[in-house]
């Protein structure tokens, strides 16, 4: 009983309060707050009104590369949702689920071929997928890369693992202050060396996607680690003989990673994933550090709207902000755990 | 740790003595076993002399200042839900006195006017008309004490003007063309192309001030009364139309002269270029007058400051356009140029939480009081570290304490002049002190001219959708209260 109650309390009161914000309008009054119902108006206001373009993104006409986006997305979702129907595994609850997955994926194709490839800008939803997709892949490929190569029989092996598990232990916050300071092409200590390669007047913070690729260095800088130690307590759990077979039986190097190795680490690998894309949708500290969610909106992640909101005293804006972004955090998190984790771990484990 | 800091304390203890002997006779005890607890942003920077000065009122009255900090992007947040929760934790918020509108607003502020009244020593008549009338008072009634005096000056480098043959900027056109004239000259001596103009330019900082500071120059003609965001009787925004335009492409035409990472630089970074000797032509506060002369600085004695530059065309609000000014319509030119200088920020001011032990509000207001008085800020604005402005006008009136600090008779009287005529212009422009001004400044101005700046969107669209987020955020509070808030900010009382 003592833990219900501290569920309610920690949990699911503030994710009620938050809720009661999203859907009303609050301000300052003698003796508290004056909360107005106002029902969806700010949800509306983020994905059809004034803020539309700051959420989702500046609508122009839709290019024939953005046609072709959206068409080839949807062909791949109906080839999906089809062999799901025409499977062994139909069930009601798996139908819904993945009709939730797939409207949001065919949602969120048609924003980027809307946007990114109708060459308008993308709001702040774009801005925080591709922090996740393009962040998280190219941690998680380094991060397995450098495991491998600790787990491999290498002279210093202790002491890269203490290295590259170091800056996990950094605050966000220093490491937005450093990587601003190291990015700086004009006083920073690398200066010498961006005017040497000609990089000298060229600011970083001025140009929307050299901006986002730094936030994504400074937070792969910190997070590749984490998946770096996981892995290597993964891959050092790979049975010997299974790998010594594989030697024996004249299989290259390629091959017993890819058929041996790589299937034993999978599940582990898939739920690492997972936390870190939880956390990769949260990201707020470098852009507030490093840019301040500019040049414009460039690099202004979900997180980082709704802190500017809440900031100013506009709970009901970053409430309804926080909403949407629990909401898409949810429907891809689940999808992925229940489409690729668990299938894994069915296949594998 | 640097001979001057090293010295400080000393010097202060020396001076404060003087002080606490007289004063302590006729004051000892007052406040005994009273604790103020008192909330501001961190660093040297406002809270430091704050702290020091605290410890000097204690000796006098034996009551305890407790100086806390928080980062100042959470100041507001923190001081609203300290107060409005009831948790009261606080007795004492420094902060900028435009935010407590909302706060007197919500009900949470001592009203300090009685004790103004019976205070013999805070001599209000010395205090500059603008921060004693519009700054300190919210609908006639005083609920800030000023510490500092905000609004922003241009300031020059007199060797680099002097050496092309140039005269400081009196109107925007002018401030382009001295930045275009001398950009990429090497302005220190390190061997380096150093730029024409330093302005701050970041997103989610103190880009917004800069903007309005232009802005003013354009709008606003009739005084500090006509006020230049809204109109004073629908409440409709004043941002769409011409003298926005000219400012918005004014702001980002000194880019071009600017640094190249200008866009991601905020006040700190622009400051750390100025002193070290690498712009010509900068837009700031009053910092840069006692920056100049610290012992780090490359531009001691090299520096110069004139009020805000001006415009000869001005907003016609009938139509929207730039007209030429005349008499009639700028009836405070200078040479035919309008000049408006803005009081962004308004200035750091102390503020008492109304629901505080009347014990405690006493003793708070006789700190701010004390803070507040000629004898310890005329000493205070003249040290850079401090972060305050001059805003007496015995402050401006005598070069002596300057000299004192390390100015040269020549720059204490440039510096002091234009401060003198900043301070004493009949048309100097006020800060939005309405409830929801984070949001109108902070939220939707800021983020529309990062677009315009960032060259995600014409200075057209960025200032439709400023008119139509301002639009949103008047509706939200109710147009009558924030139309009767706003015509009360510029003391129109009928």
């Amino acid at each position: 009983m003592p833990a219900v109650i501290m569920i309610l309390i920690f949990s699911i009161f503030p994710l009620i309060v938050s809720l009661i914000l999203a859907l009303s309008r609050t301000r300052l009054r003698s003796g508290g707050y004056q909360i107005r119902y106002v029902g969806l108006q700010n949800f509306e206001k983020q994905l059809f009104g004034s803020e539309q373009f700051h959420f989702l993104g500046t609508f122009k006409t839709v290019s024939a590369v953005g046609w072709l986006v959206a068409a080839t997305a949807a062909a791949l979702l109906i080839w999906w949702m089809y062999s799901y129907i025409r499977g062994n595994n139909l069930t009601v609850l798996g139908l819904i689920g993945r009709l939730i997955t797939a409207s949001l994926l065919f949602g969120l194709a048609m924003l980027f071929a809307a946007t990114l490839f109708s060459g308008t800008q993308f709001g702040t939803l774009g801005v925080t997928l591709f922090y996740v997709i393009v962040g998280c892949s190219v941690q998680f490929v380094i991060g397995l890369g450098l495991a491998f190569v600790c787990s491999q029989p290498i002279r210093g092996r202790s002491f890269f693992r203490v290295v590259f598990f170091l800056p996990l232990m950094v605050t966000p916050i220093g490491i937005g202050f450093g990587f601003r300071m190291l990015a700086d092409t004009t006083k920073g200590p690398f200066s010498p060396l961006w005017k040497l390669v000609g990089l000298g007047d060229f600011a970083w913070a001025s140009d929307p996607w050299a901006a986002r690729v730094f936030i994504i260095i400074g937070d792969s800088w910190q997070w590749i680690p984490f998946i770096f130690v996981i892995l290597l307590a993964a891959l050092e759990n790979v049975p010997r003989d299974l790998v010594e077979a594989g030697h024996v039986d004249g299989a290259s190097n390629w091959q017993i990673f890819r058929e041996i190795t790589w299937p034993q680490i999978v599940p582990v690998a898939a739920t690492v994933m997972l936390i870190r894309v939880i956390e990769a949708f949260k990201l707020v500290d470098l852009p507030n550090i490093m840019t301040s969610g500019g040049p414009g909106i460039a690099t202004e992640s979900m997180t980082l709207h709704a802190f500017f909101a809440w900031r100013a005293l506009d709970f009901s804006q970053s409430a309804a902000v926080s909403y949407l972004l629990l909401f898409v955090t949810v429907v891809l998190c689940v999808s992925y755990f229940n489409l690729i984790v668990l299938r894994r771990r069915a296949v594998h484990g | 740790m640097r001979l001057k800091q090293a010295l400080m304390p000393a010097l202060l203890g020396a001076t404060a003595m003087a002080g606490v002997t007289t004063l302590a006779s006729s004051a000892q005890a007052q406040h005994e076993g009273v604790t103020v607890n008192l909330l501001t942003r961190p660093g040297p920077v406002i809270a430091g002399r704050l702290e020091q000065r605290g410890e000097e009122f204690k000796e006098m009255t034996g009551a305890t200042i407790n100086v806390a900090t928080v980062p100042f992007a959470d100041l507001f947040q923190k001081l609203v839900t300290d107060w409005q929760t009831g948790t009261n934790s606080i007795d004492v918020g420094v902060f900028a006195s435009g935010w407590a509108v909302e706060m007197v607003d919500a009900g949470l502020l001592a009203d300090l006017s009685d004790f103004v009244a019976a205070d013999d020593k805070i001599d209000m008549d010395d205090i500059a008309p603008y921060f004693r009338e519009f700054n300190q008072k919210i609908d006639g009634k005083t609920y800030l004490i000023t510490i500092d005096g905000d609004f922003q000056m241009v300031y020059y480098r007199t060797d680099v003007l002097e050496a092309a043959g140039l005269e400081p900027p009196r109107t925007w056109e002018e401030y382009l063309s001295v930045a275009e004239a001398v950009h990429g000259q090497d302005m220190n001596g390190d061997g380096e192309a150093d730029f024409g103009s330093c302005m701050f330019k970041k997103r989610n900082a103190q880009s917004f001030y800069a903007i309005m500071s232009i802005a003013a120059q354009f709008s606003q003609t009739q005084g500090t009364g006509e006020g230049f965001f809204f109109d004073t009787e629908t409440m409709e925004p004043l941002v769409n139309n011409e003298a926005w335009k000219e400012a918005f492409r004014v702001y980002k035409a000194t880019g071009e002269f600017g640094p190249p990472e200008e866009l991601n630089h905020d006040i700190g970074d622009t400051r750390a270029l100025v002193t070290t000797g690498r712009c010509a032509l900068m837009i700031d506060w009053g910092d840069i007058g006692p920056l100049s002369i610290d012992e780090n600085s490359q531009i001691k004695d090299l520096v110069g400051a004139v009020i805000m530059p001006g415009s000869s065309r001005v907003l016609d609000r009938a139509s929207g356009e730039l007209v030429d000014c005349d008499a009639q319509r700028c009836p405070h030119a200078i040479d035919g140029v309008n000049h408006a200088p803005f009081a962004a920020f308004g200035g750091w001011s102390g503020a008492v939480n109304g629901k505080s032990d009347p014990a405690v509000v006493a003793a708070a207001y006789d700190f701010l009081s004390y803070m507040n008085q000629a004898e310890q800020s005329n000493f205070d604005v003249t040290q850079g570290w401090t972060g305050y402005n001059p805003y007496r006008v015995s402050q401006f009136e005598n070069v002596g304490p300057w000299v004192e600090a390390g100015f040269s008779t020549e720059f204490a009287e440039n510096y002091l002049g234009a401060i003198g005529a900043s301070l004493n212009s009949p048309n100097m422009a006020s800060d939005l002190r309405i409830p929801g001004t984070q949001q109108y400044q902070g939220i939707v101005l800021d983020r529309e001219l990062a677009r315009f700046v960032a060259g995600e969107i014409t200075a057209d669209e960025a200032l439709a959708n400023v008119e139509a987020g301002w639009e949103e955020i008047t509706d939200d509070f109710d147009r009558d209260a924030q139309r009767t808030m706003y015509r009360a900010s510029l003391g129109i009382t009928n």
